[in-house]
């Protein structure tokens, strides 16, 4: 079926099923691949995009299911929480293998747009369905802290 | 950004980007330059010549990295390297990954590949040379020019200068192309470098990876390309009988499903990934499970066990006094004894393993990859195909991680990249994607482990015998890397950590093979994933029982005169001293200290813990000392170290794959919980300032973590954790 979707700022139609998973439509349709395929079940947020401004599994999510929604990729990421985001990650250098660094970096854009300093308690608790084998959480928690600093500054 | 450049890509570049200089070895290992631009005297980018360095007319210098890049901080590495002979300026470097080619072998190995935390350590002199020949060559070539003495020639930030002249390396291109690059060039002193070492180098890769922009194989999309996943027998050693498309034909996208030419499964090609993921649950097989493996978990418990009880195949310490030393550790008035059971992993990275093959006009191939073994894949692709290894070009991507699951042996998903594309009619290019549930069902897991111990402790203080046997599935026994590794029927990655403890101790070692159908694979440490467990933590119980302090017990079987166990003792020091060890914690806390040399590196770490009212334990902090050598980029070492020590946590706290009647039981990341944030303490690691040769920190890290965490417990619990994971042996988590 012919699905029109609201993505980065731009209204595209696409060809898919609608139970597709909004990320192969963004990924194999879209070639927009900053999102990334990690597990498929919203076990890891590799595919985190924001709908709406508010970060979502885009690996479980229809989509039929999008409507109206505006989605969000990293390759849009533009808000000052993404730029102060996107800096402090790359000051730290918090990236190692970066497979699920699109995900981490949009699950803690959507942290600091809601909470502009977070604790470390809450940063794991935001953050803890991001998974990265990297184990590059001291980095990440430290970048967000980081990126505090900088939208505040 | 680092790009991804092939040997026919490479050369055709040349001729947009006018006159380039190249510099690098040659197959006889002898440092070379060429000239490549069409006409050219020099244009000998012959078969036998690959580039390390190049540079463009307009001074562009890019650095070819010849290992691959899984988070690891190769393409910050080797670049530093070339950066810091030649005096560039380190934002302006670019970075290409190397194509498939003998030039670029690994020297610890003697075919392209990465792994063996062995990177740095084989490219340090080889980058450094080829760096330091371009800038003598370009040097030359300005001091002819200028008519000056090269020596009073200065370069900074990738300009030349003398006097009052000034030049960018554009400029001499031409002219350096011309000159024979210097055999021996002189290198560096130690003293002058102001890259290497620099405390913080920002790496290669954080704009791209920050962006979305890095590209992975996963990423890879190529003309008129069909994507595949492959339905698999549920059970290792099954064999496709007979399978029925049914509704598959349904999906919309659903192209055509094939048995593959092996019988190992059935290949389902589809316009999407989601439709091939789709289309696939649809497909029934019937599978000949006759040579299957059909057994469980706990029928594989009681198989170790009963080798564990029996008389050890091979005496390992070669004394002849395994019996003996048995006998008098359990004898002795002060004794430990212990067993260890280390569960299947599976490496789980990030990227699930993902690999195209795409057909090239003139009957070639082009395999899109994050390639970690090109020295295997390149001629395995070429067998199956029976497309000639010259036809075929290896492109290799950022990997999503590794782990050592990458670096196959069997180079098992290319092999199945191959059998589909094949299948299929060879005509069209296929994208093989494994899923998560494909990659935690799919095999080659880092092997079962089980150890026996027994220690008696002498008059003395110290250990007066320590007898220990192994059981364990050979990694290496059956492959390509056989002889380099099994000696006398003893496979070292089956001993490594024991066998060549740095401790004086004295040892007698007995190992006996696990034989099973299931494929293993060396995981991050190989070995010393479990073997730095077991000495660990015994030497912490053989401390107890002779009633002396963890680190002062240690110190006590290391002969600081020596050099290697004088750096095995430096950083055990460093680590007490920065964590404080001996300061008294409050109650409901624990310290443990835990240290390991594995891959030429030492690593002492120190954990710290903490319970909860409910008794659940909390890490929250570890201290890590690390001697690598001279520490080229220190912030990559201290990314290593805390992603190797979280690594290794994670699988220590609560990671297994276990089966039942043949059956993986673990289905996705549910079922195999990787370490989050929330798991994640507070790491703080010190690097020894060290002269030597650099080694590696890929996996030294990892070792230590466990046993740290362990004797932790043990301090804040009294509980001794000798099987793992933890979570499945009596200990919670907060």
């Amino acid at each position: 079926m012919s699905i029109q979707l609201k993505i980065n700022g731009e209204t595209r139609q696409v060809e898919a099923d609608g139970d597709t998973p909004l990320l192969w439509v963004i990924r194999d349709e879209l070639e927009l691949t900053g999102t990334k395929f990690g597990c498929g079940v919203a076990s890891c947020g590799a595919c985190t995009v924001h709908l709406n401004g508010k970060p979502q599994r885009s690996c479980i999510l229809p989509v039929s299911a999008i409507g109206e929604s505006e989605v969000t990729t990293i390759e849009s990421a533009t808000t000052p929480q993404a730029k102060a985001v996107q800096a402090a990650w790359q000051e730290l250098d918090v990236v190692q293998c970066g497979y699920c660094q699109s995900g981490q970096i949009m699950s803690a854009i959507g942290l600091l747009s809601d909470n502009a300093k977070p604790t470390d308690n809450e940063i794991d608790a935001f953050m803890n369905g991001n998974a990265c084998r990297c184990a590059t959480y001291h980095r990440i928690r430290a970048a967000i802290h980081r990126a505090s600093e900088i939208l505040e500054a | 950004m680092t790009t991804s450049m092939n040997r026919r890509g490479f050369l055709k570049s040349v001729g947009a980007l006018g006159v380039t200089m190249v510099v690098g070895f040659n197959a006889s290992g002898a440092l070379a330059a060429s000239k490549t631009a069409a006409g050219d005297v020099l244009s000998n980018t012959s078969a036998d010549f690959n580039p390390f360095v190049k540079i463009d007319a307009d001074g562009t210098v890019t650095v070819v990295v010849k290992h691959f890049e899984m988070g690891q901080g190769t393409t910050t590495g080797l670049t530093t390297l070339v950066a810091e002979e030649m005096d560039l300026a380190w934002d302006e470097v670019k970075v290409a990954f190397a194509p498939s080619h003998k030039n670029y072998i690994n020297l610890a190995f003697g075919g392209q590949g990465t792994g063996g935390s062995t990177a740095m350590a084989n490219s340090f002199m080889q980058y450094r040379q080829a760096g330091a020949a371009a800038r003598d060559m370009l040097v030359r070539a300005a001091a002819e020019a200028w008519g000056v003495e090269a020596s009073a020639i200065t370069v900074k930030d990738g300009v030349l200068s003398s006097g009052d002249k000034t030049a960018g390396f554009g400029e001499f291109v031409n002219a350096a192309a011309k000159l024979t690059p210097a055999k021996e060039p002189v290198l560096k002193d130690a003293s002058k470098f102001t890259l290497i070492g620099k405390d913080k180098l920002p790496r290669k890769d954080s704009a791209a990876k920050t962006t979305g922009k890095a590209v992975f194989a996963m990423d890879v999309k190529v003309p008129n390309m069909v994507y595949v996943t492959i339905l698999r027998s549920p059970k290792f050693g099954g064999v496709l009988k007979s399978f029925e498309v049914s509704d598959a034909k349904s999906v919309t996208g659903f192209v055509d499903a094939k048995a593959l030419p092996n019988m190992a499964g059935v290949a389902v090609y589809a316009t999407s990934t989601w439709a091939s993921i789709k289309a696939r649950r649809s497909i029934k097989a019937v599978w000949d499970d006759s040579k299957a493996d059909s057994r469980g978990t706990p029928e594989m418990l009681k198989e170790y066990a009963a080798k564990l009880d029996a008389e050890p195949t091979y005496d390992v310490t070669k004394k002849g006094d395994f019996a003996k030393v048995e006998a008098a550790a359990k004898g002795a008035s002060k004794s430990v004894s212990a067993d260890f059971f280390f569960p299947l992993l599976a490496h789980a990275p990030m990227e699930p393993m993902v690999c195209v093959i795409e057909p090239t006009e003139g009957g070639g191939l082009k395999v899109h990859d994050g390639c970690q073994f090109p020295m295997i894949t390149h001629p395995t692709i070429a067998a199956i195909t029976k497309v000639p290894a010259e036809k075929i070009d290896i492109v290799t991507y950022y990997a999503g991680g590794s782990f050592g699951r990458r670096a196959n042996p069997q180079s098992d998903y290319h092999v199945e990249a191959a059998l589909a594309f094949l299948a299929l009619g060879g005509k069209k290019a296929v994208k093989l994607v494994w899923t998560r549930e494909d990659d935690l069902a799919g095999g080659f897991y880092r092997p079962m482990f089980a150890q026996r111990a027994h220690i008696g402790i002498g008059e003395d203080g110290k250990v007066a015998a320590w007898a220990q046997r192994s059981v364990a599935q050979s990694i290496f026994k059956g492959g390509p890397m056989e002889s380099f590794v099994v000696k006398d029927g003893v496979d070292h990655s089956s001993v490594e950590g024991i066998s060549d403890t740095p401790y004086q101790l004295p040892m007698s070692l007995g190992l006996t093979d696990y034989e099973s159908p299931m494929p293993v694979l060396w995981w991050r440490s190989v070995g010393h994933s479990q073997s730095g467990y077991t000495m660990e933590v015994l030497m912490d119980m053989a401390a107890e029982a002779a009633g002396k302090d963890p680190v002062a017990f240690r110190l006590a079987h290391l002969d600081e005169s020596d050099e290697d166990q004088g750096r095995v003792a430096g950083v055990l020091k460093l680590a007490a001293e920065k964590a404080g060890w001996g300061t008294d914690l409050p109650e409901g806390k624990g310290r443990g200290i835990a240290l390991h040399k594995s891959f030429g590196t030492y690593v002492a770490e120190v954990a710290e813990v903490s319970l909860n009212d409910k008794g659940a334990v909390s890490i929250d902090k570890i201290t890590c000392a690390v001697d690598c050598g001279t520490a080229v980029n220190p912030d990559v070492i201290r990314a290593q170290m805390e992603g190797a020590i979280g690594y290794g946590l994670g699988a220590v706290m609560r990671n297994q794959i276990t089966m039942k009647e043949g059956v993986v039981e673990q289905g996705n990341f549910p079922q195999y919980e990787p370490l989050r944030i929330a798991d994640m303490p507070v790491i703080d690691v010190h690097i020894m300032p060290s002269d030597k040769k650099p080694s590696g920190v890929g996996e030294p890290g990892l070792p230590p973590a466990g046993p740290a965490l362990a004797n932790a417990i043990y301090a804040a619990t009294g509980k001794r954790i000798t099987k793992l994971p933890m979570t499945s042996n009596g200990i919670k988590f907060a």
